[in-house]
């Protein structure tokens, strides 16, 4: 299925984001008192926006913004016209929130149901869904974008390893969506299994929520004979199906037509030169309940206006995620920062607020230590005592971030202390 | 009738335990009874020494993190049932042991057990009333 909009020229593509820019300006200055701010601030009105150029002007929106106006601040329609509410994590126990109309998962629907076009999915295939379903976008997300494709879809959710595999052979898969990583653990689970990989009705994986590279890809690919795709998204700007690889594999389709990209220096704030590494900043161009100007995505790519030689497509290309402007660290395709780590540790009297986080990746898994330095206050020389506190933090910890963590009581002082900003991380994982 | 044990946390990496023993040896501090405790991640090394005031300064100073606890000693015979005798005391009075260790005191002959206990004011009273002969502190530093 082809949808016109991706093969737009140039100019009708830029003439369609300025008129969705200005609509979309009018409704958040009219509604949410953030923006009309920033408009006031500027002295500008959402009518003098003459060209793509002037939203250069405005301040950028981030996860900071929407903590500050939690939960609904950032709303610019009233509740009855919600349909939905999802989040994802803040940088403190608080998650951001989003909400969508009945319009906006329409659009959700749609650019969701491009995305798995793209990839050469099609009405006739099965869509194996193991991306959670809940608060988080991924499972709801490609749910939809099935439907309005119109395949089948076999909503699994995430985890239950054997039960995937089965009902994979059983309903005879071919399209999986999941993070790459668990891709990875699944091929492997399948051989444990007995089940050789290669040999499903697999054709099609699409993954992503995580950073992942060629060498990934080309593992994941050789393991279940299957082509693999990165697809791109953040339930700030709508959820999965913002931007998506096609058969060239060589950079992912934003759909510009409904997010509008920049890629600016995290530093200046200055657009970078096209190809260049900096921060994707995306604007919303069509969503209702939660549209956001200049949202800073805090990844690192670059991006090229190029026509792609592999599908014909005039759709801007940003690259993989090369990085982060943060500390955010992406876990299992779930979001953590180690803030939210510290405001649980502050909470426990027991333990210093000095931590340690040490990312690893144990086979396709990935396993997050946090090395906790015991208060010599507490510290019992009864080895139950000290379990049931490392089990206690484990809990508090796992509570805030919704994934499996390890604990490590470690000695007071033995965290190295840094000047200034603390190395609180250790990613071991090669990706 | 209380004796002083040093308890110290350690991680579990090589050489953690050279680092402690480094540190009392420079200090003529001699360990009269040690036990180590250990789970996947951590350990605690229990110790007894000749010096315990000494050593508890030198080693917070050198920054390990440790605790003192108080413990009881009990003198046994060392023949066959000579441990059994005295637990039969605990069980019978359902006092728990939170962990206890032994030593061999080569001037006597016999088996010094350092046992834990939550109350150890109950635990001495049960002892000594069913005849168990008790270490006082110094004691135990000099043997």
């Amino acid at each position: 299925m082809k949808y016109k909009v991706e093969y737009l020229e140039p100019d009708d593509l830029k003439k369609l984001q300025l008129d969705r820019l200005r609509e979309v300006s009018m409704h958040l200055y009219n509604n949410v008192a953030y923006y009309r701010e920033a408009f006031n601030n500027l002295g500008m009105k959402p009518s003098d926006i003459n060209s793509l150029d002037d939203l250069g002007n405005l301040p950028l929106t981030d996860k900071e913004t929407l903590r500050t106006y939690y939960p609904f601040g950032m709303f610019s329609v009233p509740m009855s016209l919600v349909r939905e509410i999802h989040g994802s994590s803040g940088t403190t126990g608080k998650p951001t929130v989003v909400a969508y109309t009945e319009n906006d998962i329409k659009v959700w629907s749609e650019v969701m149901a491009r995305s798995i076009a793209c990839t050469g999915g099609t009405y006739q295939d099965i869509i194996q869904n193991a991306y959670g379903y809940g608060l988080f976008t991924g499972g709801l997300g490609v749910h939809y974008g099935a439907l309005e494709l119109g395949a089948a879809i076999v909503p699994m959710s995430s985890g239950g390893s054997k039960r995937q595999l089965q009902l994979m052979q059983d309903f005879k898969t071919t399209i999986l969506t999941c993070t790459p990583s668990y891709s990875l653990y699944l091929a492997e689970f399948a051989e444990s299994m007995n089940i050789d990989p290669k040999k499903t009705t697999l054709k099609i994986g699409i993954l992503g929520a995580e950073p992942w590279s060629d060498g990934m890809r080309r593992e994941i690919e050789e393991i279940w004979n299957i082509k693999a795709y990165d697809i791109y998204g953040l339930s700030e700007i709508i959820g999965p199906g913002v931007a998506v690889e096609c058969e060239g594999q060589h950079g992912l389709h934003i759909w510009a037509d409904h997010f509008l990209p920049e890629v600016i220096n995290p530093e200046t704030g200055k657009p970078v030169a096209e190809g260049e590494d900096g921060m994707l900043v995306i604007t919303t161009l069509t969503k209702e309940a939660t549209p956001f100007l200049r949202y800073a995505t805090k990844d690192i790519v670059s991006m090229t206006y190029e026509k792609c030689p592999a599908c014909g497509r005039t759709s801007p290309r940003i690259s993989r995620i090369k990085g982060r402007t943060d500390d955010m660290l992406i876990i299992r395709g779930i979001n953590v920062f180690p803030s939210q780590i510290e405001s649980v540790l502050l909470e426990i009297e027991e333990t210093e607020p000095h931590y340690q986080l040490v990312v690893s990746r144990e086979g396709a898994l990935d396993e997050l230590e946090v090395q906790v330095e015991v208060n010599e206050k507490f510290f019992s020389d009864e080895i139950r005592t000290l379990e049931a506190l490392g089990k206690r933090i484990k809990q508090e910890i796992e509570n805030v971030l919704s994934i499996a963590v390890k604990v490590k009581l470690v000695e007071p002082r033995t965290i190295t202390r840094s000047e200034g900003k603390a190395k609180r991380v250790i990613d071991k994982r090669n990706i | 009738m209380h004796v002083k044990q040093i308890s110290i946390f350690m991680e579990n990496r090589a050489g953690r335990l050279e680092e402690i023993t480094s540190v009392l040896a420079k200090e003529n501090i001699n360990i009269r009874a040690i036990s180590l405790a250990d789970t996947s991640d951590f350990g605690i090394l229990r110790l007894i020494v000749n010096k315990p005031v000494d050593a508890v300064e030198i080693l917070r100073k050198e920054g390990f993190t440790i605790r003192e606890n108080e413990v009881i000693a009990c003198v046994i015979e060392d023949r066959p049932g000579g441990l059994h005798s005295m637990l039969e005391l605990f069980a019978k009075s359902e006092l728990s042991i939170e962990y206890m260790y032994g030593f061999f005191e080569r001037h006597t002959d016999k088996a010094v057990m350092i046992i834990r206990v939550n109350d150890p004011a109950r635990a001495i009273k049960i002892l000594l009333d069913g005849g168990v002969e008790l270490l006082r502190g110094e004691q135990v530093y000099s043997l």
